[in-house]
């Protein structure tokens, strides 16, 4: 449940100040009018104890039941009867207590419409802070469940982006390993091998959102001697890594299906040998990665190429850096390149 | 003997297949493809009797090229995943093959080509009928592949202008000339992206994105003018299914 304002001592200080206040007012105001100090006393502190309570029901009502739209006006009827019946009750007891006083009847009777618009003045001052308050302790709740709700999803989607396997690649590897057991049974059992290891890393948990370049690549050497066994001599990669780089992060599995894109790309669209080149270097506080695969310009516009695969390292970095200007390709001659910059902290 | 070719563009796949085809002393593998040109021209050279195809390879797919063949074999598809394939073969291919597929599956599928061969249907009508279904399932081409002579061309359909009804074949009009392909007006019609090409005419096929204006042409017909300065008959009906695509 929301926290009363109360509960904060700088407003419960304040609070009970402007209480004081109110009521060493009301005993000088009543003094001045020719009350004596002991009765004006006795009439402040039983009023303003009154309203006091009242003022505290209308905060605790509050906080169990915030008005929204038309509602409002069942909280200005709440003032007024409040009000009404605290103007009766006090002038009850007032009129017990101090009956006896000279002309403190007359006072009394005269100063009820005083007395009214002071007590509908304050509660309805009340209402409206205490209103205030818990709308905005409302607002915040809502805006911090919004936020997790909101981070919950990234982290989701996060990771189901780091997981995306083509079922194309599962199935023909697969595949492989069936034809390579007949024939070559060690080389089957090292592609399950390297099958195994593969898989693993996809599905491992963010414990790893952030590795270094070298790691990455390890495991980019896992996919890469699969697709190698996959397509024979079709496909040949040249890698060019600076050793700058060895050490710079990037989050895990970004450059798998970058590669895969260009493999794809390459093998689909060339006939004959297909050269993937990867290579990463430092520039100002990025790391650099160019992935480039061969392309027949005649066939395929590099729009169509781009794909699925790219879109989902593009939107993973957007929501790790909230920048939608990390990939970006080209294509010259027959060369479609992919480049990829990761920002280091 | 009944002579088999394989194509796949993956060394392994092809070389499992020819291993479980050695329990099957009737078939003889006459030759084995990378990708779909070398395809075609081994099915031109060779006649087969059957042919164990992929679909995603190189250039072309395996539907396209079986487009490219006058006279398609008997065909057995084997591939890895594929659901629009699977959805066209339940109704018409002699068989399909998820890989990897053990030898018993593959066997069973050789066992359905045989009996088909057995009751003489004739396996082209089965292997047409599949490349309809394929073609009219939701994927819009985005290209189309002719042969023109012995050179294979893929067509992006951004650079079709139009199409045009030509007897059996249609013309595809492009900014290369044009191509002819057995195929029919109500085929393209369905296939390509109805927001893109609309059948403005009975006998013609249009690019809206190629129309630069439409005037109007003798009572109650009109003409489209391309970019490329050719026109486009319009019937009253093609008018208003254009006026719709194009929000007039």
């Amino acid at each position: 449940m929301a926290q009363s304002p109360l509960s904060l001592i700088r407003f419960r200080v304040i609070f009970i100040a402007s209480w004081m206040i109110i009521l060493a007012d009301h005993v000088m105001l009543l003094h001045f009018f020719g009350l004596p100090w002991q009765a004006a006393a006795v009439d402040a502190v039983l009023s303003n104890i009154l309203l006091l309570l009242a003022c505290l029901l209308v905060m605790i009502v509050l906080r169990y039941y915030l008005p929204r739209g038309q509602q409002y006006i069942n909280v200005f009827a709440l003032c007024l009867l409040l009000t009404i019946a605290w103007l009766l009750l006090s002038k009850w007891l007032l009129g017990l207590l101090l009956g006896q006083y000279e002309g403190y009847k007359l006072l009394l009777h005269n100063s009820l419409s005083i007395r009214f618009s002071l007590a509908f003045l304050l509660l309805g001052f009340i209402t409206m802070v205490s209103i205030l308050w818990y709308s905005q302790l409302e607002q915040k709740e809502q805006e911090e469940r919004k936020k997790d709700a909101e981070k919950l999803a990234r982290e989701a989607e996060l990771f189901k982006l780091r997981q995306q396997l083509q079922p194309h690649f599962l199935f023909n590897s697969l595949n492989s390993i069936n034809a390579l057991i007949g024939s070559r049974p060690q080389e089957a059992r090292k592609m399950v091998q390297q099958l195994s290891d593969f898989l693993r890393g996809t599905i491992k948990k963010d414990e790893t959102q952030w590795v270094n370049l070298k790691e990455e690549l390890e495991y980019l050497q896992l996919y890469l001697d699969i697709e190698k066994v996959r397509f024979g001599n079709r496909l040949a990669t040249a890698i060019d890594i600076e050793e700058i780089t060895h050490n710079l992060k990037l989050p895990a599995l970004l450059l798998q299906p970058i590669v895969e894109n260009a493999i794809k790309f390459g093998l689909y669209d060339t006939i004959g040998e297909t050269v993937i080149e990867i290579s990463a270097t430092k520039e100002e506080n990025h790391l650099l990665i160019k992935v480039k695969n061969p392309f027949d310009p005649e066939t395929s516009s590099p729009k169509q190429g781009t794909g699925f695969g790219l879109n989902s390292v593009q939107r993973r970095l957007y929501l790790l850096f909230a920048r939608n200007d990390l990939v970006t390709t080209e294509a010259k001659d027959n060369i479609f390149i992919t480049i990829v910059r990761i920002p280091q902290a | 003997m009944s002579k088999v070719i394989i194509i796949d563009d993956e060394p392994l796949a092809r070389s499992v297949v020819r291993e479980y085809l050695q329990q099957h002393p009737g078939l003889e593998v006459v030759a084995e493809c990378g990708d779909g040109f070398e395809g075609v021209k081994a099915i031109q050279q060779h006649q087969p009797d059957l042919i164990l195809l992929d679909i995603q390879m190189p250039k072309i797919t395996g539907f396209e090229m079986l487009e490219l063949l006058d006279q398609p074999p008997a065909v057995i598809f084997a591939t890895a995943f594929d659901e629009f394939a699977i959805k066209a073969f339940e109704a018409h291919a002699i068989d399909y093959l998820l890989k990897p597929f053990n030898q018993e599956r593959f066997d069973k599928a050789i066992g359905k080509w045989a009996e088909q061969q057995a009751a003489t249907t004739v396996p082209e009508k089965n292997t047409q009928e599949l490349l309809e279904a394929a073609s009219l399932s939701p994927s819009q081409r985005q290209r189309i592949v002719v042969r023109n002579g012995s050179k294979i061309k893929i067509i992006s359909v951004n650079d079709v202008w139009y199409l045009e009804a030509a007897d059996d074949y249609v013309k595809i009009h492009t900014t290369e000339g044009y191509f002819l392909k057995n195929k029919t007006m109500a085929h393209f019609e369905q296939s390509l992206d109805p927001a893109i090409f609309v059948r403005s005419h009975r006998s013609y096929i249009v690019n809206v994105q190629q129309i630069t204006r439409i005037d109007p042409y003798e009572k109650d017909n009109h003409v489209a003018v391309l970019r490329s300065g050719a026109k486009v008959p319009v019937s009253r009906s093609g008018y208003a299914k254009l006026k719709e695509v194009l929000g007039l």
